[in-house]
């Protein structure tokens, strides 16, 4: 299969501190790669050099083949490759359907018009498809802020859609959600990343969310990788159920798998 | 073309305010004109409020329209008026050009700072040039509007006064549209949450930078309007008290509407004119408790209270 990312000894020292020590991950286009390891392991900094947020020290990144190493967060955006956050980043004071709205105006130009209005019957038209597509119609007019958790991820993950990337990097996607929202937001994001045929690699804690929706997991640890494999060899090897996930019990793979 | 309320609104208030410009008393006029034309000013500022920057600096662009008018009739032999504001814009823009590639990488305290730093060192440059009269500055020549000279200073004062409240309204319905344009939203998404704008594939940065030339250029018109109105320019108008004041009358609008800085400028100008009147010594004082109480009772600006009567709203 061709690759679609690839870091080469990527290395992120923050002074004495290392936070990402030789890491060597290849993507494959269409893959689904969980990102697995305790706090501090070093998955968020990975994603943030990937995504152009943090410089690494030393690597090489390639997307497509191409290095995107020292490349703006907006320039990597605009090659293909969109992320969500830990924390949703939306714009607090406007509502739901605004917040797609300059997603959609920000994907269709990266010099936004001076005189038209933003708000076009299209662009409405379109939002309103994608609330309905990740059942979060009923929210459209609600400010962000007054919206639950799990329907602000999920409005943070449209954002990272809509400009039909190659690849999406979701970073903790069910944090901060009940266990009761996580299947149905997982299901939903998964459903709409099956739909955009688009290449995603999250970070997760849950170990069920994990194991239900990846094809391969990475392990991470104080920076390295430890374990790089299928869900169920990866989170049966003794180095990570002793260093990430603890002696947990095994759970049998959902229907949700790609 | 299509109008909205909005603008209709405007230009009625506009035929309005030409048309009682007729009827008034001169000193009425003048006090309108230069209230309008700081509104004009406080637009920039306002604009650039809303993309989440405040400019301590905006009278650089006031004095670069008005000295533009001054120095194009002086030394330039340019008496058209229009032609005179148009170029006073034009300059801004291209001095906004250039500040502006190093003031957008700064935000918050050094935005504000670094702004009124330019605004300072055009004063000090000023200051120091003889050829433009120092600190007591220059008259602004006679002028034309195509071709029409006004005979008398009633006249003048005028004719002024239908320029600013046009240009008043052309800029309100360009700004109107603009704060619901792509760029106009967006500038408030940046000050929002820049991170997610930058993550949607746009420059922050260069969004601002255009936000910021825009804005230099409608202050400078008002700075041309002003030196049309008083006839006179001098390097007050690039002092740190003047950006002040265009901040004070954008805080007492509010950020809510277009409409707004002109309804503060008047109010403004009618609180200050009066406090001078009134109380000589102590009008600095009367402002002070003008602004302590709008910022306390009415943070949003004297706006809210249109918006809360439109929104059913009562206190």
């Amino acid at each position: 299969m061709t690759t679609i990312l690839e870091t080469r000894s990527l290395n992120k020292e923050f002074g004495a501190v290392i936070a990402a020590k030789d890491l060597n991950v290849k993507v494959a286009k269409g893959e689904v790669v969980g990102v697995i390891g305790s706090n501090g392991a070093g998955k968020t900094t990975f994603i943030n050099m990937v995504t152009g947020y943090l410089k690494p020290t030393r690597g090489e990144i390639l997307f497509n083949g191409k290095s995107i190493l020292g490349h703006s967060p907006r320039a990597i955006t605009r090659a293909g490759m969109a992320r969500s956050f830990q924390v949703a980043q939306l714009f607090p004071d406007m509502s739901v359907i605004d917040n797609l709205i300059v997603a959609l105006a920000a994907a269709e130009s990266p010099r936004p018009s001076f005189l038209s209005p933003l708000r076009s019957d299209a662009r409405i038209a379109r939002a309103e498809e994608i609330l309905a597509e990740f059942g979060i119609e009923n929210y459209q007019n609600s400010k962000v802020t007054a919206v639950p958790q799990g329907a602000r991820k999920l409005v943070d993950i449209a954002m990272a859609l809509i400009g039909n990337p190659q690849m999406l990097l979701l970073d903790e996607p069910t944090s901060g959600v009940s266990m009761d929202e996580k299947t149905g937001l997982m299901d939903t994001v998964m459903n709409a990343v099956r739909q955009h045929g688009v290449t995603v690699l999250f970070v997760e804690h849950d170990m069920d969310v994990v194991e239900r929706y990846v094809s391969r997991v990475l392990a991470f640890y104080s920076g390295e990788i430890i374990a790089d494999g299928k869900p169920a060899a990866v989170l049966a090897d003794n180095r990570v159920r002793d260093l990430v996930t603890g002696h947990r019990p095994t759970h049998k793979k959902g229907n949700g798998a790609s | 073309m299509r109008f909205d309320k909005t603008e209709i609104s405007l230009a009625l208030v506009a035929i309005a305010c030409v048309l009682f410009g007729f009827v008034s008393p001169g000193w009425l006029i003048f006090l309108l004109t230069i209230a309008l034309a700081k509104a004009l000013v406080v637009q920039g500022v306002v604009m650039q409020m809303r993309s989440g920057l405040v400019s301590f600096g905006q009278g650089l662009f006031y004095c670069i329209g008005g000295y533009t008018v001054g120095m194009g009739g002086q030394f330039f032999g340019i008496h058209d008026a229009i032609a005179a504001l148009a170029l006073g814009m034009a300059v801004a823009i291209v001095v906004a050009m250039i500040l502006g590639l190093l003031l957008t990488r700064y935000r918050d305290i050094f935005f504000a700072m670094l702004s009124l730093a330019f605004s300072m060192i055009l004063f000090g440059i000023l200051v120091k040039s003889q050829g433009l009269g120092s600190t007591d500055g220059f008259n602004v020549h006679n002028w034309t509007v195509f071709g029409w000279a006004p005979d008398t200073g009633a006249d003048s004062q005028q004719t002024v006064f239908t320029m600013t409240v046009l240009a008043g309204l052309l800029i309100a319905v360009l700004i109107h549209r603009y704060t619901k344009a792509g760029i106009g939203v967006i500038c408030e998404a940046v000050r929002e949450n820049e991170v997610r704008v930058e993550y949607l594939g746009l420059s922050p940065r260069w969004l601002l930078y255009g936000n910021y030339v825009a804005a230099a250029s409608v202050s400078a018109l008002g700075g041309g309007l002003t030196a049309l109105a008083t006839g006179h320019v001098d390097p007050e108008m690039a002092y740190w008290t003047t950006s002040g004041e265009f901040i004070f009358i954008a805080l007492l609008g509010g950020l809510g509407h277009v409409a707004a800085p002109f309804i503060a400028a008047i109010v403004f100008s009618v609180v200050r004119t009066y406090s001078i009147e009134f109380v000589p010594n102590t009008w600095q004082m009367i402002l002070g408790f003008t602004l302590l109480g709008v910022i306390v009772f009415l943070p949003k600006g004297l706006w809210s209270l249109v918006s809360r009567e439109k929104s059913g709203e009562r206190t």
